[in-house]
C-alpha cells in the first residue's frame, strides 16, 4: 500500500510540533524517518495513527484521502503501528492482548479464548516467532514484548508498519533479528516507516530517508550517505560529537562497589554481584542496553534501591545501609536518569528546585525555619553559572525548557563539594547545545578531582565521554574497555556492541578481529574520539 | 528468544553465597498472633466446668437438630494449638520458600471465630444461635455485596468509587419513595438503580468529563446525598408519610428444595427477589468480566488506557457507561436497607455501609468472588456483635462491633498491603 | 487505591497523576469560588421552592396561574435565605445589639472547629494525603482534652493548656496510625482513616459508659469540664452589655493555628518536605528526604490539629464530652479544606463561610421549616464546582485564562516524547 502524507501540520498551544510535513512511502518500502529527540517524529506518527488530530494537511492510502477520528480507524485502513512505549496491558496474556480491540467472541460477547490462541500460533509460527499465546506480558523480556507487538499489527493485517524507535530497548543482537523480520516483512509487500534517531540501523536497513528536524523535513537522504552528513542533517549543522577534553589524570581509587548485589522485585539478581573501582578524576560509563540493570545499579549508589549484598565504598568508608540523605551529606552528587519524575519537582519553583536537597543545610535553614530570601540568592547565582534561561526564578520549573530544567538539576548536584557524581542518561532528550553545556560541566568537575560514573544508553555519548567504558549485562560487568589504550582509532563500536548482547571483552575483540580479516573493513566503523 | 549470537558470560570464579531474595513471615507471624489471643485471652475466661452452647434450627419441620454444648476451656484449648500448629507449619513452609496455602488460613480464622464464640457464650445459660447468626450475617451483607461489586466494576475500568455510600443511600431513597407512591415494591426495585445510575452518572461526567480527583468526587457526592435525601425526607415525605414513605416490604421467595436443605437452606434459599438478584449478579460478574469482551476490554481500559485507545476502544465512553453501570448495581443494592428489609426510609440509613463495601473490594483485590467472601466476613462479625450484646455476652457491644473496622486495618496493611489494583484507577485519561 | 504499579514502561507524555491532582486542589482562582457559592446557592433555591408546600398547591394550577408559583417560589426561597442571613450574619429584628450581632459570633463559634479540623486536612493535601479521618481524630481529641478538662485539677492557665495539649495529642495519635501504617505497609490511608472514623465512634460510645466518663450514668455525657480548663469568653459582658454570646476563645487558637500553619508549609523546612513529597514523592526521595517519616509527621499534624478542634467543642462551646462532640465537623472538614484549596487563609475563610450557613440553617431551620439538610445540598455543589472550574466557566461563558499556558505546557512534553 502507498502511504502519503501532505502537509501535515500539528500545532500544541504555541508550539508546531510539525510544520507542513510531506513524505511518501512506496508499497513495500521501508522508508527511515531521522531526527533527534523532540524533532517531532512520534507526533507525525501519532497523527498517522489516528491519536492526534492534524491541525492541517491529509492524509493518503493509495492515494485515496483518509480521515481517521482514532486508532480504530487507522488500523481499519491498514495502518500497524508499534509504539516506542509497548501498548501492553501488563497483568494480560499474550494471546488476551493480541485480541484486545479484535476479540473473537461469540453471543454475549462471550470470549473465543482458543480462536485468539490459534491466531497468535499461526502468525508466530509465518515468522518464526516462538511466542507461548498464554504466557503473562509482565513476565516476558522486552524484546519478546516488542514481537508480541509486531504480532498485534499483523494480526490487524497492516499493510502500513510504522515502528516507532523500535531498537531503544534491544541488544545490537536483538537490533539484527528485527532487521530481519523487517526484511521479511518488506519481502511480503508490507510498507514499513521506521522511525529512529541512530543512524547506523537507518544505514543497514532503509530504502530510504527522510529526516526531520524541529517539525519539518529537512531533505531526503540516501542509505550510502555517510553517518556525519546524515548527522549533520539532523542537528542541523556540521557538528563534533567528540567531547572537548584533555586526558584523564585518574588518582587513587576513590570509590569502589564490591560485589554489590541488589535484587528485583521478583527475587533475582537484577545487579549481580558488580566489582567497579573508580578513580578521582576519572569519568567510567556504564553502557550497555536499557534495562540491565545500570539505572538499578546507579540507584543503589544512592540508597533509592536496597542492596541486598555488598559493599559500597566511597574513601574507603562502607555506605550500604546508610539513608539517602547521609549518602548526599557523604558528598555525592546524583543526577537522575528520568528528570521529570526524580530529579525535580514540576510544581516547585526554579529556586526550590535548586535547593531540593540542600534546603536544611546551614547556608539555607536555621533549625527549621527557612531562609527564603537565601535560598532566592542562591538561585540566581546558579543559574547565571550554569547559564539557565528563565524569567523568574519564582516560576515554575515546568515553565523551564528540558536542556535548561537539566541544567537546573545539574546545577544544585554540582553546587557543593563532591567526592562523588553520578549522572544516569544526562542528555538524554536534550538538544544539542544543551548536551554539548553538559557534557563540558561534567568533564571540568572530573578536572576538579571527581570521581564520575555516567550511566548511558547513548553508545556516542559513552564512546566521547568514557575515560573507561564498563558494559553491563544482565546485571553483571561483562567487561571494562579503558579508551586511552584504544589507540589513534578509538574504541571499536562493535566490540561494544557484542559486549551489551553479553560477550566477554576478550572474546568480542576475538570475534571482531576474525569478521575484520574475513570482509573488508568499512572506512566509517569506527568515530575518531 | 533467540541466543544463537549470545555466548553466556563467563561464570564468576568464586565461590559464592546463592543471592536470594528476604523471608517474608507474614502469614506464620499472624496466625501465631490468632493461636496467642486465643489461648491467653480466651482461655483465660471460662472456668474449668463451663459449657458452651450452640443452637441450630433447620428452619423446617423437616428435619430438627438438637442444641450442641461443648465444655468451653478444652474447645478452645484444642482450638488454640490448631492454631499453633498451623502456624507452625507456615513457618516450615515460608523458611522453604514456599507459599502457605489458602486452606491454612481459613481454618485458622474458622478455630479463632468458632474459639471466640465458645469463649463468649461460656458459663451462659443462653445459647448461641447460629442459624440466626448466619442468616443475620447474610442480611448484612447485602448491601455491601451489591456496594462492592459496584466497586469492583467502577475501578476495574479505572475509576475510583467513593460515592458507594451516596449510591445505596439514594437506592434506598427512591426505592422506598416510589413503592410506596404507586403502592408496589417492584416499582422501588425499578426506581433503585436509576437513582444510582444518576448519582453514577454525575460521578462519571465530574471525574471523566472535567478529571476532578474521583475521591474528592465521591466524598462530596455522598455528602450531596445525603442533604438531598435528608432534605427530601424532612419535607416531602414528611409532609405525606402515608403517599411517599409507607413501608412496601419485598415479599420472600422460598425457592423449593433448596430452602429444606439445614441451616444454609433458609439462609440462602428464603430471601426476597433482591437477594436472588444479587446471586445472579455476582455470577455473571464474575463470568463477564474475566471472560467476555466487555470484561476484557474494561480492564485494559483501568489497566492501561492508552495501549486500549491505540486498539480503538474509546477508554472514556467505557468508562462513563461503566461508571453509571456500577451505580445503577450499588443503588440496586440500596433498595435492600428500605423495601429490602421492609422498612419506611429513615435519614442516613445506608449509615456507612458503602465504604465498608470499598473495605470489602479491596479486601476482595478487585475480584467479584473474593470481594463476596470479605462482604460475608464483615457482615457475619458485625452480625455476631449484635447478637453476643443481645445474648448478653461480657464482652462490650462496642468493641465488638469496632472488629469489622479494626479487621479491615489490619487487612489492608498486613494482608493486602502489597495487593496491586487496577494501575490506572484513579487517573484520568487524556490523549493529547 | 492501593500501589498503583505503571505498566513496565514509562509514559512519557502523560502527566504524573499525583502532581497534577493536588495541583488542581492547590490552584485556582477567586472569581470561581464565588461564582460557586452563586451557582450553589441558586440550586438550593430551586430545592427549597421545589420542596415548599405552598409552591406545590400552586403548581397544581400552574397552566391556569403561573404567577402564582412563581411569587409562592419567590417568598419560600426569600424567607429562606432571609432567615439564613439573619441566623448568621446580623439579625436587625433583634432589640438589643447584643441581640443583632449574636448571629455573627455564632458562625464564628461553629467556623471555629471547621477552621481547625480544615488546616488539618489541608496539610494533608499538601503532602499528597487523604486524611478522611478528621471526624475520628476529632472525637479522640475530644475524649482526651474532657478527661484532663474535668478529672484533673490544676491551676488557671495551666489546666487550659494542659487541656489544649491532651486534645491535640489525642487526635495526633489518632492520625498518626495510619500515617505509620502507610509508611511502613504501603496501607491506603483513605481506607484506614475512614474505618478509623468508625472505630472511634464505637470508642467513645464505650468510653461514655465508663465510670470515670458518667459517674451518675445518667446519659452521654462527661462531667462538666472544669472552669480552669474551659476557653474564657471571648468577649466579656463589659464590653457588650448583656450578651449571651457563646464565642470563646477558641477563635483566637483558630487564628493562631492558621498563622502557625501558614509559617509551616511557607517557611520551615518541614514544609518545603512535605509540600515536596506531595507535588512529587520520587523526587523528593531522590533528594534525601524520608517520605515515610514524612507521612508521619504530617498526620501527626493533621491528627493534632482535628483534636485542636475538639477543644473548641469540649473545652468551650459544649463545656463536657457528648457522643456527638464531633457532629458533622469532620466530613464538612473536607469540604472547608477544598474550598479553602488547602491554603491556610483560605481554609479560614472558607471555615468562616460554612460556619455561617450552618448558624443560619439553623435559624432557617426553625423560622421557615427548611430543614438543615439544604446546607450539606449547598456546600457540596459548591465544593463539586469549585473541582470543575470548566463547568462554572462554561455557565456563565468565561475565557479559560490557563488555555494558552497549559496548552504550551502540554506540547513540551509532546515534545520531549517525540
Amino acid at each position: 500500500m502507498k502511504l502519503e502524507l501532505q502537509g501535515i501540520t500539528k500545532v500544541f498551544g504555541s508550539l508546531v510540533a510539525n510544520d507542513h510535513i510531506d513524505l511518501v512511502v512506496e508499497p513495500g518500502e521501508i522508508h527511515a524517518l531521522l531526527g533527534e529527540n523532540g524533532a517531532g517524529k512520534s507526533t507525525l506518527m501519532n497523527v498517522l495513527y489516528g491519536l492526534y488530530d492534524p491541525s492541517e494537511g491529509q492524509i493518503l492510502l493509495d492515494d485515496v484521502p483518509q480521515r481517521f477520528n482514532g486508532p480504530g480507524d487507522a488500523v481499519a485502513a491498514g495502518i500497524g503501528m508499534v509504539h516506542q512505549h509497548f501498548m501492553l496491558v501488563p497483568v494480560f496474556t499474550v494471546a488476551e492482548s493480541v485480541a484486545l480491540g479484535y476479540e473473537p467472541a461469540g453471543p454475549a460477547g462471550v470470549l473465543e479464548m482458543a480462536k485468539a490462541r490459534q491466531h497468535v500460533l499461526e502468525i508466530s509460527e509465518r515468522f518464526g516467532f516462538e511466542i507461548d499465546p498464554d504466557a503473562k506480558i509482565e513476565d516476558l523480556p522486552v524484546g519478546v514484548q516488542q514481537r508480541v507487538e509486531i504480532i498485534k499489527a499483523l494480526s490487524r493485517d497492516a499493510k502500513v508498519l510504522i515502528l516507532d524507535e523500535p531498537t531503544a530497548v534491544l541488544t545490537p543482537q536483538e537490533t539484527d533479528e528485527l532487521i530481519n523480520i523487517m526484511g521479511e516483512l518488506k519481502e511480503s509487500g508490507t510498507s514499513i516507516v521506521f522511525i529512529t534517531h541512530k543512524l547506523r540501523e537507518v544505514r543497514a536497513i532503509a530504502d530510504r530517508i527522510t529526516v526531520i528536524r524541529r517539525g519539518k523535513v529537512v531533505g531526503e537522504a540516501s542509505p550510502t550517505s555517510t553517518e556525519t552528513e546524515l548527522a549533520s542533517l539532523m542537528v542541523g549543522r556540521s557538528v563534533s560529537l567528540a567531547v572537548d577534553k584533555e586526558p584523564a589524570e585518574p588518582g587513587d581509587v576513590a570509590f569502589e562497589l564490591d560485589k554489590l548485589t541488589v535484587l528485583g522485585s521478583t527475587g533475582t539478581p537484577v545487579v549481580d554481584k558488580v566489582k567497579l573501582k573508580v578513580a578521582a578524576g576519572e569519568i567510567v560509563c556504564l553502557a550497555g542496553v536499557q534495562g540491565n540493570g545500570q539505572s538499578e545499579l546507579a540507584e543503589a549508589i544512592l540508597g533509592l534501591a536496597d542492596t541486598d549484598g555488598g559493599a559500597i565504598r566511597l574513601d574507603g568508608e562502607d555506605l550500604a545501609g546508610k539513608s539517602v540523605r547521609e549518602r548526599l551529606e557523604a558528598g555525592i552528587g546524583f543526577v537522575p536518569e528520568d528528570r521529570s519524575t526524580d530529579g525535580a519537582i514540576a510544581d516547585f519553583s526554579i529556586a526550590e528546585n535548586l535547593v531540593l536537597d540542600l534546603y536544611n543545610t546551614e547556608e539555607f535553614s536555621r533549625g527549621v525555619s527557612l531562609s527564603p530570601s537565601k535560598v532566592a540568592a542562591n538561585a540566581n547565582v546558579r543559574t547565571e553559572e550554569f547559564d539557565v534561561r528563565f524569567t523568574d526564578i519564582h516560576d515554575k520549573i515546568s515553565t523551564l525548557s528540558g536542556g535548561n530544567a537539566q541544567k537546573v538539576v545539574l546545577a544544585r548536584e554540582m553546587s557543593r563539594p563532591l567526592r562523588l557524581f553520578v549522572a544516569s542518561q544526562p542528555t538524554r532528550g536534550l538538544d544539542v547545545g544543551s548536551i554539548e553545556f553538559v557534557h563540558k560541566r561534567i568533564v571540568a568537575e572530573r578536572d576538579k578531582g571527581t570521581p564520575v560514573i555516567i550511566v548511558s544508553t547513548e553508545l556516542d555519548e559513552v564512546v566521547s565521554l568514557a575515560d573507561r567504558i564498563a558494559v553491563m549485562y544482565r546485571g553483571k560487568i561483562v567487561g571494562i574497555v579503558d579508551v586511552a589504550k584504544a589507540g589513534p582509532m578509538g574504541v571499536n563500536r562493535d566490540v561494544l556492541g557484542l559486549m551489551m548482547a553479553g560477550v566477554s571483552l576478550a572474546d568480542a575483540e576475538a570475534q571482531i578481529a576474525k569478521d575484520a580479516s574475513a570482509t573488508t573493513p568499512k572506512s566509517d566503523e569506527e568515530v575518531p574520539s | 528468544m533467540s541466543t544463537s549470537t549470545v555466548t553466556e558470560p563467563v561464570p564468576d570464579t568464586e565461590v559464592d553465597e546463592a543471592v536470594v531474595g528476604k523471608i517474608n513471615y507474614r502469614a506464620p507471624i499472624v496466625n501465631a498472633l490468632a493461636a496467642l489471643i486465643t489461648l491467653l485471652v480466651f482461655g483465660m475466661g471460662p472456668t474449668a466446668d463451663a459449657e458452651t452452647t450452640f443452637q441450630v434450627s433447620s428452619g423446617s419441620t423437616m428435619f430438627s437438630i438438637p442444641n450442641i454444648s461443648l465444655p468451653s476451656l478444652i474447645t478452645i484449648l484444642v482450638l488454640g494449638f490448631v492454631q499453633l500448629g498451623a502456624a507452625a507449619y507456615a513457618l516450615v513452609l515460608v523458611r522453604a520458600r514456599r507459599t502457605v496455602p489458602v486452606w491454612l488460613h481459613i481454618i485458622v480464622g474458622l478455630a479463632f471465630v468458632i474459639s471466640f464464640l465458645v469463649y463468649a457464650g461460656a458459663g451462659r445459660s443462653s445459647v448461641i444461635p447460629v442459624t440466626t447468626l448466619l442468616a443475620g450475617a447474610l442480611a448484612l451483607s447485602v448491601p455491601l455485596i451489591f456496594g462492592a461489586m459496584s466497586g469492583v466494576v467502577c475501578e476495574r475500568s479505572g475509576v475510583i468509587n467513593i460515592a458507594i455510600e451516596g449510591q445505596l443511600l439514594i437506592g434506598a431513597f427512591a426505592a422506598a419513595a416510589i413503592a410506596s407512591r404507586f403502592a408496589s415494591s417492584y416499582a422501588g426495585l425499578v426506581a433503585a438503580p436509576i437513582a444510582g445510575a444518576m448519582v453514577g452518572a454525575l460521578l462519571a461526567w465530574f471525574a471523566v468529563r472535567f478529571q476532578v480527583n474521583q475521591i474528592i468526587v465521591g466524598v462530596v457526592l455522598n455528602t450531596l446525598v445525603i442533604g438531598l435525601t435528608g432534605f427530601l425526607f424532612s419535607t416531602v415525605m414528611s409532609d405525606d408519610a402515608a403517599l411517599w414513605n409507607a413501608r412496601q416490604p419485598l415479599s420472600t421467595i422460598k425457592i423449593p428444595l433448596l430452602s429444606e436443605i439445614p441451616i444454609i437452606g433458609p439462609v440462602l434459599f428464603q430471601q426476597t427477589i433482591l437477594v436472588y438478584l444479587m446471586y445472579v449478579i455476582v455470577i455473571v460478574l464474575q463470568f463477564m468480566l474475566f471472560r467476555s469482551r466487555w470484561g476484557l476490554r474494561t480492564r485494559a481500559v483501568g489497566e492501561y488506557p492508552k495501549a486500549a485507545d491505540t486498539v480503538g476502544i474509546k477508554v472514556n465512553t467505557r468508562r462513563v457507561w461503566n461508571v453509571i453501570m456500577a451505580g445503577a448495581i450499588a443503588g440496586l443494592g440500596g433498595a435492600f436497607f428500605s423495601i429490602g428489609s421492609g422498612l419506611a426510609f429513615g435519614r442516613e440509613m445506608s449509615a456507612g455501609q458503602g465504604y465498608i463495601a470499598l473495605a470489602a473490594m479491596i479486601l476482595g483485590k478487585w475480584n467479584p468472588k473474593l470481594a463476596v467472601v470479605a462482604a460475608l466476613l464483615f457482615g457475619f462479625s458485625r452480625n455476631l456483635g449484635n447478637v453476643l450484646s443481645s445474648i448478653g455476652s461480657a464482652v462490650p457491644s462496642e468493641l465488638l462491633l469496632m472488629l469489622p473496622y479494626i479487621i479491615t486495618i489490619l487487612a489492608v496493611a498486613g494482608f493486602v498491603g502489597k495487593v496491586r489494583g487496577p494501575a490506572a484507577a484513579g487517573t484520568p485519561y487524556t490523549k493529547s | 487505591m492501593s500501589d498503583t504499579t505503571n505498566p513496565p514502561v514509562k509514559t512519557e507524555e502523560e502527566p504524573p497523576s499525583g502532581d497534577s491532582m493536588m495541583q488542581r486542589i492547590v490552584a485556582g482562582n477567586a472569581l470561581i469560588s464565588v461564582l460557586a457559592v452563586v451557582i450553589a446557592l441558586v440550586i438550593g433555591g430551586f430545592l427549597i421552592a421545589f420542596a415548599n408546600e405552598d409552591v406545590r398547591e400552586a403548581a397544581t394550577y400552574f397552566f391556569s396561574r403561573p404567577m402564582d408559583t412563581i411569587s409562592a417560589a419567590w417568598t419560600a426561597v426569600s424567607d429562606a435565605y432571609i432567615a439564613l442571613f439573619r441566623g448568621s450574619i446580623f439579625n436587625w429584628e433583634a432589640t438589643t445589639f447584643a441581640g443583632a450581632i449574636k448571629p455573627l459570633t455564632e458562625s464564628i463559634v461553629f467556623a471555629v472547629p471547621l477552621i481547625l479540623a480544615g488546616l488539618g486536612i489541608a496539610v494533608g493535601f499538601r503532602a499528597g494525603l487523604f486524611n478522611i479521618g478528621a471526624q475520628g481524630q476529632i472525637i479522640v481529641g475530644a475524649i482526651f482534652a474532657s478527661y484532663i478538662g474535668f478529672a484533673w485539677d490544676l491551676p488557671v492557665g495551666l489546666h487550659l493548656l494542659l487541656a489544649m495539649i491532651g486534645g491535640a495529642v489525642g487526635g495526633a495519635v489518632w492520625g498518626a496510625i495510619p500515617g505509620v501504617l502507610k509508611a511502613k505497609s504501603g496501607a491506603n490511608e483513605v481506607i484506614v482513616t475512614i474505618m478509623l472514623n468508625y472505630v472511634a465512634v464505637y470508642l467513645i460510645s464505650y468510653t461514655l459508659k465508663q465510670p470515670v466518663f458518667n459517674p451518675g450514668r445518667s446519659g452521654q455525657k462527661s462531667p462538666a469540664v472544669a472552669e480552669s480548663a474551659s476557653y474564657p469568653p471571648l468577649i466579656p459582658d463589659w464590653l457588650v452589655p448583656g450578651n449571651s454570646f457563646r464565642l470563646h476563645w477558641g477563635v483566637i487558637v483558630a487564628i493562631l493555628a492558621t498563622m502557625a500553619v501558614w509559617w509551616l508549609m511557607e517557611r520551615s523546612t518541614i514544609g518545603f518536605e512535605l509540600r515536596a513529597a506531595g507535588a512529587n514523592p520520587n523526587a523528593a526521595r531522590t533528594a534525601g528526604m524520608s517520605v515515610g517519616r514524612i507521612t508521619v509527621i504530617t498526620m501527626v499534624i493533621a491528627g493534632g490539629l482535628a483534636g485542636l478542634a475538639s477543644t473548641a467543642q469540649v473545652l468551650g462551646t459544649e463545656g463536657a464530652l457528648t457522643a456527638g462532640v464531633a457532629a458533622s465537623y469532620g466530613f464538612d472538614a473536607i469540604t472547608v479544606a477544598l474550598l479553602g484549596r488547602s491554603k491556610p487563609w483560605g481554609v479560614f475563610f472558607a471555615g468562616l463561610l460554612f460556619g455561617a450557613l450552618k448558624a443560619g440553617g439553623f435559624l432557617m431551620q426553625s423560622l421557615t421549616q427548611t430543614p438543615i439538610d439544604i446546607v450539606l445540598v449547598v456546600q457540596s455543589v459548591i465544593v463539586l464546582l469549585i473541582a470543575a472550574p470548566p463547568l462554572v466557566r462554561a455557565i456563565f461563558r468565561l475565557p479559560d485564562p490557563d488555555r494558552p499556558r497549559r496548552s504550551a505546557r502540554t506540547a513540551k512534553k509532546q515534545e520531549v516524547a517525540a
